[in-house]
């Protein structure tokens, strides 16, 4: 094997994969908390677990991972049902009782902290909240073959192990509780109807946000875990509104972004000739941040760019049907208009921009053709401009008929609503103005 | 016990004497410590203030985002005075940086809600991490750079309010001033805004711009405070504050003004301690503090606090036990004797199966009822009294009226009255009473003295 391949092995691979698998487990709690509007419970708890970090470490006098994990855990459930208890007996609104009690915890923390700094046990806040992936590494031999034994995987370092085996325990969990958990965080009161109590389920997955939590954010800090619970299910939101796809998308986001985030700040500084890496929790979230900021412009159908299309497209059928209406209006009384005179008239609706595409694209589909200075309607344009004139007049009869209104009035109501009528409501207004041959205004519907 | 815990409980220190506590109290000991507590308590004032208008526009959790969005200008700002060879530790340029980044987190915040479908805690918890991991991510280029002086960053996050100098507090001293006097002239319209913003719309104030007003304040509050107390701690001191003041009050000036009191007060005391003993980082202690205002307030407050609310609903509880009690006695004693005014005699199983089961509430509805004169006790038997058949007769009465009521008016099978009936007959005032005798009277339904009851009643 190579050096290079050598070193990636020990030096780079149990951080990617302590990194992916916590992330992969923050990941998946964090779809169902995005949805039930409590992202921030993850910030809250990776903050609060301060204090039972260094409890931990006082009582045990270690810095065994156990201990650290069983203090971190209970100091993360305890903050998380206070949330839950202050918001509800004090009914304070969410935020203010996260902020409440997580700075409440995080300062207790710090205060501990700097009672055993007396007592010359050394505990790094930094590592706390920046992650110390850097410091997991691997001493595996040389020849490949002997990697692949299971002896030799065995030695992995711990944080690998602990990583994969909670992404298997949420995962399990997940998959046996995908039902119970779907109408949980989508419709708390059916879920009430139907007979099972969502405030038990409710405080089984704050536990386990917060055991994921403690387990993450040992390795890779906790800024990581908190951007990881709320990004990557964030921007597969974007994509979808199915839950099993956003979920799974919302690992493939997690995926990319730690690959890509851990190559960007490991490697990429060397590659571009500094001399040392840029911490790599950190990059993984800027990417992932700079993933959801991708799709918030490029998301198929909830995308800025998609609706913007999809508006521009909306507007300029709407402008095209304006036209071969105010056409066929202006040649009802056998007189002609111009190309000019038409922007004119629709200038108080759209921007001359569009009323010039519209324009275009009506001549070139061949619905109008110029004749001379005239506009004129084709064939195919006259059988376009026909039912928008029928569900115009139509509506202008419902309103004065059926609603009441006066006649002067109907004209900008029955333009906006022609647009949107199709051929099934058209019957159907057809029906209750019980077929008339004129509109309010003497006009013929055609 | 192990080493470790061993000597974290013999850890000694000298507890201070009632003269040096007055001392330091009066800000007499020594200039440092006088300008620590002074500066601090007025950062706490003014976080308190700020912190209301957060909370009652229900973006309690702005600040949060806006003190972990200030690091990554943090650092750039670090890097960008290190290369030019400023002062490193110049607090214009860093504070400059650390707003600049605050205000286009926040700015983000906004944009994310209002163009997409991302909501806000989403949003908040996106743009706070993400721009805190660049934070960290520049943070380690920093230390990189061998400046030696990376530290100086360090205490943003954590705080190091210690090292408050009087250049700190004078600044501190301007964002109070500059808040106490927005929040004054302001007062009208910020009160408008945040309990109703909408009304504020249509009453033609520009609602944007008063939110722009609230929201720089914060910003500045929380830029002055990092410093202070670091990125974590600020967010308390704007946080916790006015949640606690919430439970006393329900009007906005009070709130405002016990906020920043208990601000004041947090920061003073915390200070004060930690300038009193020995490795209490006034950060935390001023946390803890403000978080002893809090639990206080939760647990005590009389207008909305745990205590008064909970003695309340017991209150209500307990009196709706004893007017089903008087009312499930009357109907015995007419089903027996008729409605007679008088009093009479109860055995012993009539009024223990009129009284609630419950144990505590049955002590204290017979409590109550002995009190009131309602009940007296007499050998082994009660005696209902004249007061108390008053009493009776009038539930009764009401509780009929009510059902009357409702089969007249409401539409509703008499089988089906009773239990609404139930509900609505402890909260009827005489006026509500007379309301409902006219319109049965209107109906021809003239009541009389005590209706009959439209369901049959049952036998004990």
């Amino acid at each position: 094997m190579s050096s290079f391949w050598h070193e990636f092995v020990s030096l780079d691979l149990p951080p990617i994969l302590t990194a992916l698998f916590s992330s992969l487990s923050c990941a998946l709690i964090g779809n169902y908390l995005v949805l039930r509007r409590q992202s921030l419970m993850g910030d809250a708890i990776s903050h609060a677990v301060l204090p039972g970090i260094v409890l931990a470490f006082l009582i045990s006098g270690t810095r065994s991972s156990f201990a650290v994990f069983i203090g971190a855990s209970i100091a993360g459930i305890c903050s998380a049902l206070l949330i839950e208890v202050i918001r509800k007996i004090g009914q304070v609104e969410t935020g203010a009782s996260m902020g409440v009690v997580f700075s409440i915890f995080f300062a207790l923390g710090v205060l501990l902290m700097e009672q055993a700094a007396a007592n010359n046990i050394d505990l790094d806040a930094d590592c706390l909240l920046h992650g110390q992936l850097e410091t997991i590494f691997w001493l595996p031999p040389q020849n490949v073959f002997e990697i692949l034994r299971l002896s030799t995987l065995s030695q992995l370092p711990n944080e690998v192990f602990v990583s994969v085996a909670v992404f298997v325990f949420i995962s399990i969990f997940i998959i046996l509780f995908y039902k119970e958990l779907k109408l949980f965080s989508f419709d708390e009161a059916l879920a009430k109807t139907l007979g099972f109590n969502p405030s038990v389920l409710y405080y089984v997955f704050i536990s386990l946000t917060a055991f994921s939590v403690v387990a993450a954010f040992k390795a890779v800090g906790s800024i990581l875990v908190i951007a990881m619970i709320i990004c990557p299910a964030t921007t597969a939101r974007l994509f979808t509104d199915k839950l099993k796809t956003q979920i799974l998308l919302s690992m493939f986001f997690t995926i990319i972004a730690t690959i890509a985030g851990y190559v960007c700040g490991a490697f990429m500084p060397i590659w571009l000739g500094f001399e040392n890496s840029i911490n790599t929790a950190g990059m993984i979230s800027v990417i992932s941040g700079l993933l959801l900021l991708m799709s918030v412009f490029l998301a198929p159908r909830y995308g800025i760019l998609a609706q913007k299309i999809s508006r521009h497209r909306l507007q300029l059928q709407v402008i095209r049907e304006d036209i071969l209406g105010l056409i066929y209006r202006v040649e009802e009384t056998k007189k002609g208009i111009t190309k000019d005179e038409i922007v004119k008239t629709l200038r108080k609706f759209s921007s001359d921009y569009f009323i010039k595409n519209a324009y275009s694209s009506l001549l070139k589909n061949g619905l109008i053709s110029e004749r001379n200075d005239t506009v004129i309607l084709t064939e195919a344009g006259n059988i376009g401009a026909v039912p928008l004139l029928r569900k115009h007049r139509l509506w202008e009869t419902y309103l004065v008929n059926r609603v009441g209104l006066n006649p002067d009035h109907v004209h900008n109501t029955a333009e906006a609503l022609e647009h949107y009528t199709d051929q099934e409501l058209t019957e159907k207004l057809q029906e209750r103005v019980k077929n008339p041959e004129t509109d309010p205004h003497g006009k013929k519907i055609p | 016990m192990n080493d470790a815990a061993q000597s974290l409980t013999d850890v000694s220190f000298q507890m201070p004497s009632l003269h040096e506590v007055i001392k330091v109290l009066t800000l007499q000991a020594g200039y440092n410590s006088a300008l620590v507590i002074g500066g601090t308590t007025m950062l706490g004032l003014a976080a308190g203030i700020v912190g209301t208008f957060t909370l009652l526009r229900k973006r309690a959790l702005m600040s949060d985002a806006l003190a972990h969005c200030s690091l990554p200008g943090l650092v750039l700002a670090f890097i960008f005075s290190f290369f030019l060879n400023l002062n490193e530790k110049n607090i214009y340029v860093l504070l400059l940086g650390a707003s600049l980044s605050g205000i286009i987190g926040v700015y983000l915040i906004d944009q994310l809600v209002r163009h997409t479908r991302v909501k806000e805690d989403a949003a908040i918890g996106v743009v706070l991490s993400v721009f805190f991991g660049a934070g960290i991510s520049l943070l380690s280029i920093v230390q990189s750079l061998n400046t030696g002086r990376a530290g100086g960053i360090n205490h943003f996050i954590y705080g190091q309010t210690a090292a408050m100098n009087q250049h700190d507090a004078v600044l501190t001293l301007i964002v109070t001033l500059l808040t106490l006097v927005a929040a004054i002239l302001l007062l009208k319209e910020f009160r408008l805004v945040c309990f109703d913003s909408e009304f504020a719309t249509v009453q033609g104030w520009n609602v944007q711009r008063i939110d722009l007003i609230m929201m720089l304040l914060v910003i500045v509050t929380t830029m002055i405070g990092l410093q202070a107390v670091g990125i974590i701690l600020i967010i308390a001191l704007i946080v916790i504050p006015p949640t606690a003041a919430r439970f006393w009050s329900e009007k906005f000036d009070r709130i405002t003004i016990i906020s920043g009191s208990f601000g004041a007060l947090s920061c003073y005391f915390g200070a004060t301690l930690s300038t009193l003993f020995p490795r209490m980082p006034a950060g935390s202690v001023i946390v803890l503090t403000a978080g002893l205002f809090f639990v206080i307030s939760f647990l005590f407050a009389p207008e909305r606090g745990v205590f008064a609310t909970s003695m309340r609903f017991l209150h209500l509880r307990t009196r709706i036990s004893i007017d089903h009690f008087l009312r499930s006695i009357f109907e015995q004693i007419e089903l027996k004797f008729g409605a007679k005014e008088d009093s009479y005699e109860l055995s012993k199983t009539e009024v223990n199966s009129a009284a609630p089961k419950q144990f505590f509430l049955r002590k204290l509805v017979f409590i109550l009822l002995a009190k009131n004169k309602f009940l007296t006790k007499n050998n082994n038997d009660y005696i209902l009294t004249v007061k108390g058949f008053k009493r009776a007769y009038e539930l009764t009465r009401n509780h009929r009226l009510w059902e009357e009521y409702l089969t007249q008016y409401g539409d509703i099978a008499t089988s089906h009255v009773d239990y609404s009936a139930d509900m609505v007959e402890h909260v009827l005032s005489h006026e509500i009473v007379k309301q409902i005798e006219d319109s049965l009277r209107a109906k021809g339904k003239i009541p009389r003295a005590l209706p009959q009851s439209l369901h049959p009643l049952r036998e004990t």
